[in-house]
């Protein structure tokens, strides 16, 4: 049985084919009824509308159907019943798992317990492949991997969007600069892993340093309850803002990428420049969990 | 505790006739080996234990003697972790009737709690710890987390 759990278990070819199946989707290449009768369930056990709607939109453009928990509060769970159990239980009811979790590892977890594929739609602060996959087909769409040059801006010691794409990145021999808030910075482990991976990683206070370099920058959100304040909030977050004044002189084929929902990271007027490519990204990731659904339960 | 020029030589624990006799283990790690292989203080086995031993071959080390059981092979690899040039000999009618080194086995259960608080392995899931052996420490299979230093602390 294929689970998707974390990018680290998938090595380049299969990053890479996948990537070009999300393509031929895309180009609309594809049997409408591949997954004909096949049944998804979405258990998302914290607040999450993008993900939950693009994999149910992606079941659904393959013929399949998809029932969902209506809420984490009336879910078995605030009965106190384990992530296995309701695992177990839910095997039963359908053909494969989306998972969406605040514990770390939980979709590991499922994938032990599961008699259905499970996919990991995130697990607390740890993996989200389908966000990495849709990150990487976004890049790829202006340019290859190889060697790209990409900018991590924001939250990145909590920023689980930023680590895995980080560790897809570096099977790409791609150079990282990352610039963060104080405290927020890359966890020195996973920098030390990257750099062992032969990855370039250099670390930055500003991001006006190193935006003329990129070929990606991409901007993570900066949460209010990782300060103690609002002011000091506020002051952080302005200065790693994305204005269309920082990206003056820029190069001329920079991706400006976004997980999404943004908030007050980047400048609305950025949206009308030829560099932004978040709502492209996110719309990508309906082709990519195409793929992804076709994978496990294909 | 060096001896004293002079002094005597004598056995600081006496032998055991039938059981198993960990030696060279790592110096003040010999609490933590009984620990991971499970003999507290409430087990049914007689147990020597000397530690800050005189070696020629490490300095110092501990040396444990459990009598009446003879430790498998599963049991002693886990004590790898903590005791890697540790060495065990099995003990039959006063001789040594096998002897072995621990081999680091490629992944430990149910050994060593995650330090991560946000890990689904701290949780009351039915399931136990797991880390994969990797060449810069543990990695929790659940959560990625990599224990890289301080292993006993660790210990469950």
């Amino acid at each position: 049985m294929r689970h998707i759990i974390s990018i680290r278990d998938l090595d380049r070819a299969e990053i890479d084919g996948m990537l070009d199946h999300a393509q031929a989707l895309q180009e609309r290449r594809y049997d409408s009824e591949a997954l004909k009768g096949r049944l998804l369930g979405l258990l998302f056990f914290e607040p999450s509308t993008r993900t939950r709607m693009s994999f149910a939109s992606a079941i659904a453009r393959l013929g399949g159907d998809s029932i969902s928990m209506d809420s984490v509060e009336a879910s078995s769970m605030v009965k106190g019943e384990t992530l296995a159990d309701t695992i177990r239980v839910v095997s039963g009811y359908v053909d494969a798992i989306v998972l969406r979790h605040p514990k770390e590892g939980a979709a590991r977890l499922a994938s032990e317990f599961a008699q259905v594929p499970v996919i990991n739609a995130g697990d607390g602060a740890g993996q989200h492949p389908s966000q990495t996959l849709l990150d990487l087909y976004t890049i790829r769409q202006s340019m290859p991997l190889d060697g790209v040059t990409v900018g991590l801006l924001g939250d990145l010691r909590y920023g689980r969007t930023a680590h895995s794409l980080a560790h897809a990145l570096s099977l790409y021999k791609a150079t990282l600069h990352t610039i963060s808030p104080k405290g927020l910075e890359l966890p020195s482990g996973l920098a030390g892993e990257l750099r062992d991976a032969g990855t370039e990683v250099v670390e930055h206070d500003d991001v006006q340093e190193v935006v003329k370099d990129l070929d990606v920058l991409y901007v993570t959100r900066i949460q209010r309850e990782r300060f103690p304040d609002s002011a000091s909030y506020f002051k952080v977050a302005s200065s790693y803002r994305v204005t269309p004044e920082l990206l003056t002189g820029v190069r001329d084929h920079l991706v400006v990428l976004h997980p999404l929902p943004r908030v007050n990271e980047i400048d609305p007027r950025v949206d009308q420049l030829p560099y932004a490519r978040y709502f492209e990204q996110s719309a990508n990731g309906i082709p990519v969990r195409m793929a992804m659904l076709l994978r496990v339960m294909a | 505790m060096r001896r004293a020029k002079g002094e005597p030589k004598g056995l600081l624990i006496s032998p055991i006739e039938n059981g198993t006799v960990i030696d060279h283990i790592t110096a003040g790690e010999a609490l933590n080996v009984l620990r991971i292989i499970g003999i507290t203080g409430t087990t049914q086995e007689s147990i020597s234990v000397a530690t800050n031993v005189e070696s020629g071959k490490i300095g110092f080390k501990d040396i444990v003697k459990i009598k009446n059981r003879e430790l498998r092979k599963d049991e002693v690899d886990k004590i790898a972790l903590i005791a890697p040039r540790a060495s065990i000999n099995i003990i039959r009618n006063y001789k040594v009737w096998d002897k072995k080194g621990v081999e680091i086995p490629a992944e430990v259960v149910g050994i060593v709690r995650c330090p991560n608080p946000g890990c689904i392995s701290n949780t009351n899931e039915p399931i136990e710890s797991c880390f994969l052996v990797q060449p810069k420490g543990l990695r929790c299979v659940y959560c990625d987390w990599l224990i890289s230093k301080d292993i006993t602390s660790h210990i469950i």
